[in-house]
């Protein structure tokens, strides 16, 4: 039964891709791929039948289906043009092979419906697979890119290096930003970091206890941290929280820090004075 | 007394983020200002950190209260967790059985205006936290 069922849809391909390229025609109002060009579906749909069609005959041939879907992925087109593509073309053989029968009892339409089931089911499967294996990748990379970004250090000058954090901070962002605090006091040799919070959205217990954990790590390394960018509504929420702080340094601003960092490394910003202005000038001057 | 009524169901870690934002919608709505925006934000994470790491599942509500014509927002953090076995210490500065700062509740209370604990060995935990507009 299968094989000359197989038979059946082979040699009235035509007749069947007909009938679905005018259902799938129908889709196109459904939102969800208006803004595709007419030509472009129409082209798609054709060689979606085809792939169909080629899977069926010779039984899994997967490699015109695998291009078809990277094709597809590529174009960003969704998984639901697929799966209702399928599931019409399975509506529309099943009543092709119905009007080519007499009569078909209940015993025949089960058999028939699932030698039909076997056809598509693969294809489903398969595709399905590709999609998803191609979302995980989307996700894994895009996973690796978060987690480069989720806790920078710069090193801004010899000794002082800075690590901004922006976001939320949950605890795998919280592991992450000990493993890089002090590998780059290391890396970068630094004896002061400054850990900038201003953009942390809330600082709750354990946002608290991994930074003092942190900073209790940098100490015992040899560097000093210090917290900056704590703005006042996180201030009054720390002390609500009876956190300690008293035990490393903070300030309010990366500016304030920053100085605090350059005393601690025995350096300070000289300004150019007048004086030192005109004797610039007067050089620039005798060098015309 | 009670008025709307929302909740969000904490199961993943992400959930808590989720839970504080809506809270802090709530507050923003209610007229809170910055400072008490955060804190009711942070009660919120530390309410819904402990479910998550004590009892797993659970729930944050969210009321808006009208009482003797204050208004207020009252915070519901309900488990079916394993529950508190001594409320007390659990109250205290420094108490943990997670290796924390052991801060989370009793910071909870100072950074809440009212604040009720129901906990049951075995049965799961409420605890309740209201903060006023003006008091
Ligand atoms: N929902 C809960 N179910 C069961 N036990 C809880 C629950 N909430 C808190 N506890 C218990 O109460 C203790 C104190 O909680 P608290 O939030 O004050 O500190 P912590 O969570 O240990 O540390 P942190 O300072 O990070 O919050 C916890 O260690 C835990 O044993
Ligand atoms: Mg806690």
């Amino acid at each position: 039964m299968p094989e000359s069922l197989r038979r059946i849809v082979v040699e009235n391909s035509d007749d069947i891709s007909k009938s679905w390229l005018e259902e799938i025609e129908k889709k196109k109002e459904d939102d969800y791929t208006s803004t595709i060009s007419n030509e472009l579906y129409q082209t798609t749909n054709r060689e979606f039948v085809n792939v169909i069609f080629s899977s069926i005959n010779r039984q899994r041939n997967t490699t015109a289906l695998n291009d078809f879907s990277e094709r597809l992925i590529n174009l960003g087109w969704p998984l639901s043009y697929i799966t209702d593509g399928l599931q019409t073309f399975r509506r529309v053989t099943i009543d092709f092979i119905l009007s080519q029968s007499e009569k078909v009892d209940s015993e025949n339409l089960s058999r028939i419906l699932s030698v039909v089931d076997d056809w598509v089911e693969p294809i489903i499967n398969q595709l399905v697979n590709e999609y998803s294996g191609s979302w995980e990748n989307t996700v894994s990379l895009q996973r690796l890119a978060l987690q480069e970004l989720s806790a920078p250090l710069i090193p801004v000058m010899e000794n002082i290096t800075i690590m901004p954090l922006i976001g939320t901070i949950d605890t795998e962002r919280a592991k992450l930003i000990m493993e890089n605090l002090l590998e780059g006091v290391i890396k970068h040799n630094s004896e002061v970091v400054l850990i900038d919070i201003t953009g942390v959205p809330v600082v709750d217990t354990m946002v608290a206890h991994h930074i003092i954990q942190a900073a209790e790590a940098v100490r015992l390394i040899g560097a000093t941290c210090i917290l900056v960018g704590i703005r006042p509504e996180i201030a009054q929420t720390i002390v609500n929280l009876g956190i300690d702080l008293s035990k490393f340094p903070t300030k309010s601003s990366l500016r304030k820090g920053f100085n605090t960092a350059l005393k601690i490394t025995n350096r300070e910003v000289v300004e150019l004075t007048k004086e030192k202005e005109k004797e610039l000038t007067a050089i620039l001057d005798s060098l015309k | 007394m009670s008025k709307t009524q929302s909740c969000v169901h904490i199961k993943k870690e992400w959930d808590i983020v989720g839970a504080r934002q809506m809270g802090r919608e709530k507050a923003k709505e209610l007229g809170f200002g910055t400072v008490n925006q955060a804190r009711i934000a942070t009660a919120i994470s530390e309410l819904a950190r402990n479910i998550y790491l004590y009892a797993g599942t659970g729930k944050i509500s969210y009321e808006v209260v009208n009482d003797m014509n204050k208004l207020g927002l009252k915070i519901i953090a309900s488990d079916d967790g394993p529950g508190i076995a001594d409320i007390s210490k659990s109250m205290e500065d420094g108490f943990s059985t997670s290796g924390g700062l052991g801060a989370g509740l009793p910071g909870v209370k100072r950074l809440m205006d009212d604040f009720d604990i129901e906990s049951e060995e075995g049965k799961g935990t409420t605890i309740t936290a209201i903060k006023w507009v003006r008091k």
